[in-house]
């Protein structure tokens, strides 16, 4: 849209401090009366030199660390850590682990969608969906709590296994919660993805196109929200996601052009359903077994590099590590979603309002810990 | 106001005091009267707005302060924000800072003088009543716009012309709704509007020239959730946005005081939609044998409108600037025009 | 196509500007010289067979005798997943920015150049990502140490 910019140019700091920036961000404004010209983001304020940590401390030490990276959905970042460190070893995993790790990371995943939608709701105005969300979140935080002790940051995948194992009736509860849980995603859709006025501020605003999002390196619910149907879990399968039955959901622009704020919130719903699925079966197949068997007494990866990338709840999280044979890392870097995502937002935002603002920033859904590291 | 003549004659030597001083002392006893009711009022409805929140969200909300579900939680944050310190920053501008809150306030509170609460329990019966309430409305925005600018404060000047714009804007479909009602009483005072509707609740406005005065009740109760700032109508004070627009710089006492005006300023509209639409203070059933007085049933609808705003204010999210301009200019402005004219037509012609 | 294809490719493209090529490893790779990247990239991107158009990491690493900047890339269209180093002295580490082939290099380069003090030519807005805009130092040079005071302040 281009804009004329009559009067003068007033630049305003979303600063660091500020209810809906998800995190200390600073967004340098410069408004014409509503109309935002130009909004550049700043990053670095939660920058806690993770990659320069990691390189001084061993390679089973590094998970507690990458838990860190983005809070809210901690069992994937270590997934996607230990996953990488196991294709560096060649170590080969059992079944339970495999189901297990299967398990934690999909209930992640909707405890983190949860905490985006929620907090979507909270930026438009509306503060009931996100308690809501919240009360559903704490059943899996239960979970989570009853199997490695910590409500947030885990330390629960480790190279090679798992911490500890799931209580007898692990599976036979969490059946019940997601049988439960599944209703509530209507209740959701009724006071909140399906309200006129909701409609109204998110599915007309946003719009990125998949080109501009895969240059951009948009991935995960944010480049499907754009109508692209990729996925890791689909595409280069992880796990044995192969084996399980579940759709990708895609952005249709059911209510505007296809890649608005709206799309993108409501992949992460749908999302969240075939969570439900997947969940579902992996409980089913669980065997027997035990969780500590594949775990190396030393971890000493060979010298070398690997790429290893997984589906976080926001996006492809890709790790990069290069070892040159000693217990350490020598080099781990971290491609985090919310980074690049965040990369695209000034093209996004040019020429929205205030209000629209903060309704893209909200879609892109982002953690400032796995922003700056 | 009789009675209040009556008590004033009972101080011992009242006869003595210059005759100006008696002329004005029924009023004032009366506003005292109205302070104080209103005060506890307001003191009620933070706590319910609290409850009423805390069950559509699926919580609690106060439980501890007090005992009884916390009913005393409002006395105990209201001593808070007395006791905290009066920040008033170098950089602002001191006199207008001082002033907005209490231009707000009195624009709540100057409107309850004409507000019959029963058949004799009105302060004063202007015969522009209506008009009166309209016009203090409009002062409401002055103070907002004093509260955003003195500030000093980018984000507190936003709030302060989203406030400007969206009041005024919303003034008018509220003031062309009300021209329904006051086509069938040929007055604008509220004591005649109330005589009107007396006899049984079908002689409420609301219930007459089906539907357009419902309508024009739809419109005014949207209207005035504008015009008191709340959600989806609350972008002057938005807090995801704005942090808290035009009250962010103020603390304690300051604070307390915007607080409570627009609680005041709910209230307000309430009772001026129950006086206008629903009858006022007259019962169901036959004015005459009303068994319970004047001033409880006005209450007592007045709080189910006041429920109908938390609800409403609960449920949705926030409408946007211009959106909000699209529904007051292009939307309720022709629908009132439209009521307007029929209320007007069957008025005359039927 | 399979990294054995996609590394003679290259090497029939780009001759003696591509150094070596290990396609056997975990992560095959394909070493090139820092001049030409501008154009092996556009090449990655454009080529109908390989069609790289995301470009999933661009991070240094830092050898102790040189510096080193890693590209992988990967092809929504074929599926496929190929790495370009890049080997860089330390002394004067430069290389054209990629930032015109993909977009996302544009933040990913801020941050080689705040890590690793890596220049970028032809990069629209080469400042500092993550640390702030005045620091002194690369910190995640093996060689680096940690100030004492940044701006008065005890560190």
């Amino acid at each position: 849209m281009e804009v004329q910019y009559s009067g003068d140019v007033m630049t305003l700091n979303m600063g660091p401090q500020h209810p809906s920036t998800h995190g200390v961000l600073r967004l340098e404004l410069k408004t014409d009366g509503e109309i935002v010209a130009d909004a550049k983001p700043h990053i670095g304020y939660l920058h806690r030199c993770f990659e320069k940590h990691c390189e001084n401390v061993d390679y089973p030490g590094v998970v507690p660390f990458t838990d860190r990276l983005d809070y809210c959905a901690a069992m994937n970042q270590e997934l996607g850590y230990v996953l990488a460190v196991e294709k560096l070893m060649g170590i080969k995993i059992n079944d339970r682990v495999r189901y297990l790790r299967v398990i934690m990371a999909e209930l992640g995943r909707i405890a983190s969608h949860l905490i985006a939608a929620g907090t979507y709701g909270n930026d438009i105005g509306t503060f009931t969906p996100f308690w809501w969300c919240f009360r559903d979140r704490e059943t899996i935080l239960d979970f989570f709590e009853e199997t490695c002790g910590a409500r947030l940051l885990y330390n629960y995948n480790w190279i090679g296994g798992l911490m500890h194992d799931v209580k007898p009736d692990f599976g036979k509860r969490v059946i019940e919660f997601i049988d439960y849980f599944e209703p509530q995603v209507d209740n959701l859709n009724k006071i909140l993805s399906d309200n006129y006025i909701f409609i109204k501020r998110t599915a007309n605003v946003g719009i990125l196109k998949p080109e501009v999002a895969v240059s951009y390196g948009v991935t995960g619910p944010n480049l499907r929200g754009s109508g692209v149907a990729f996925d890791v879990r689909k595409d280069e399968p992880y796990l044995g996601y192969e084996e399980f039955d579940f759709d990708i959901a895609v952005g249709k622009g059911d209510y505007g052009p296809v890649g608005s704020c709206w799309d993108r919130y409501m992949v992460r719903i749908r999302e969240v359903k075939e969570c439900c699925k997947i969940i579902r079966q992996a409980v089913a197949k669980l065997p027997p077994g035990d969780v500590r068997e594949t775990v190396p007494k030393r971890v000493k990866p060979p010298k070398g590099d690997v790429y290893m990338r997984t589906e976080a709840p926001r996006g492809e999280l890709g790790y990069y590590i290069v070892s040159d044979g000693s217990p350490k890392p020598y080099r781990l870097k971290v491609k985090s979603p919310c980074f690049t995502a965040m990369s695209a937002f000034r093209e996004v935002s040019r020429g929205v309002m205030i209000a629209d603002l903060i309704a893209i920033l909200g879609s892109f859904d982002i953690v400032l810990g796995e922003i700056d590291r | 106001m009789e009675s209040v003549d009556q008590l004033l004659q009972l101080i011992p030597y009242y006869d003595l005091l210059p005759e100006i001083i008696r002329a004005m002392m029924p009023a004032f006893v009366g506003c005292v009267i109205i302070l104080a009711g209103l005060l506890l009022t307001i003191l009620l409805l933070v706590w319910f707005e609290r409850k009423v929140s805390a069950h559509i969200q699926d919580r609690l909300g106060p439980m501890e302060v007090g005992g009884w579900h916390g009913w005393a939680q409002t006395l105990a944050d209201g001593l808070k924000l007395l006791l905290k310190e009066d920040i008033v920053l170098d950089t602002t501008d001191r006199t207008l800072f001082k002033m907005a809150p209490f231009i707000v306030f009195i624009g709540a509170f100057a409107a309850f003088v004409v507000l019959p609460f029963g058949a004799s329990s009105i302060i004063s019966d202007l015969n522009i009543g209506i008009l009166y309430i309209l016009a203090l409305g409009s002062l409401a925005v002055v103070g907002i716009i004093m509260a955003g600018w003195a500030s000093n404060n980018k984000y507190s000047l936003y709030g302060g012309m989203r406030a400007a714009a969206q009041i005024i804007s919303y003034e008018i479909p509220a003031a062309i709704a009300i021209m329904t009602v006051i086509i069938p009483v040929g007055s604008l005072s509220m004591v005649e509007i109330v005589n009107a509707q007396q006899g049984g609740i079908q002689n409420w406005f609301i219930f007459r020239y089906p539907p357009l005065i419902f309508l024009a009740f739809v419109i005014y109760f949207i209207a005035s959730l504008a015009e008191v700032n709340r959600t989806p109508f609350d972008i002057p004070e938005a807090e995801s946005e704005l942090v808290a627009g035009y009250h962010t710089e103020y603390t304690g006492i300051r604070f307390a005081i915007f607080f409570i005006a627009e609680y005041a300023n709910m209230f307000m509209v309430a009772a001026v939609i129950t006086t206008l639409f629903l009858g006022g203070w007259t019962s169901v059933g036959p004015t005459d044998s009303q068994v319970i007085p004047g001033p409880i049933v006005f209450y007592i609808k007045a709080v189910v409108l006041i429920l109908a705003q938390m609800w409403i204010r609960w449920s949705l999210p926030r409408l946007r600037v211009d959106q909000l301009m699209y529904l007051s200019w292009k939307v309720l402005l022709p629908f009132s025009f439209a009521l307007v004219l029929g209320v007007g037509w069957l008025a005359v012609y039927a | 196509m399979t990294p054995q294809e996609i590394a003679a490719l290259l090497s029939e493209q780009f001759e003696d500007r591509v150094l070596e090529s290990k396609t056997d490893e975990i992560n095959p790779w394909s070493d090139v010289k820092s001049e030409a990247v501008l154009e092996v990239s556009q090449f990655l991107r454009s080529d109908s067979r390989l069609r790289m158009d995301h470009l999933e990491l661009l991070g240094g690493v830092d050898y102790k005798e040189n510096l080193e900047v890693v590209y992988v890339l990967f092809s929504m269209e074929h599926r496929h997943r190929y790495t370009i180093k890049c080997q860089l002295s330390k002394e004067s580490p430069s290389l054209p920015s990629v930032e015109s082939v993909w977009r996302v290099a544009n933040w990913h380069e801020r941050e080689a150049y705040d890590m690793f003090g890596i220049e970028f030519e032809g990069h629209s807005d080469l400042s500092r990502i993550l640390c702030p805009d005045d620091w002194e130092g690369y910190p995640l040079r093996k060689d680096y140490v940690f100030p004492k005071s940044y701006r008065d302040m005890p560190v």
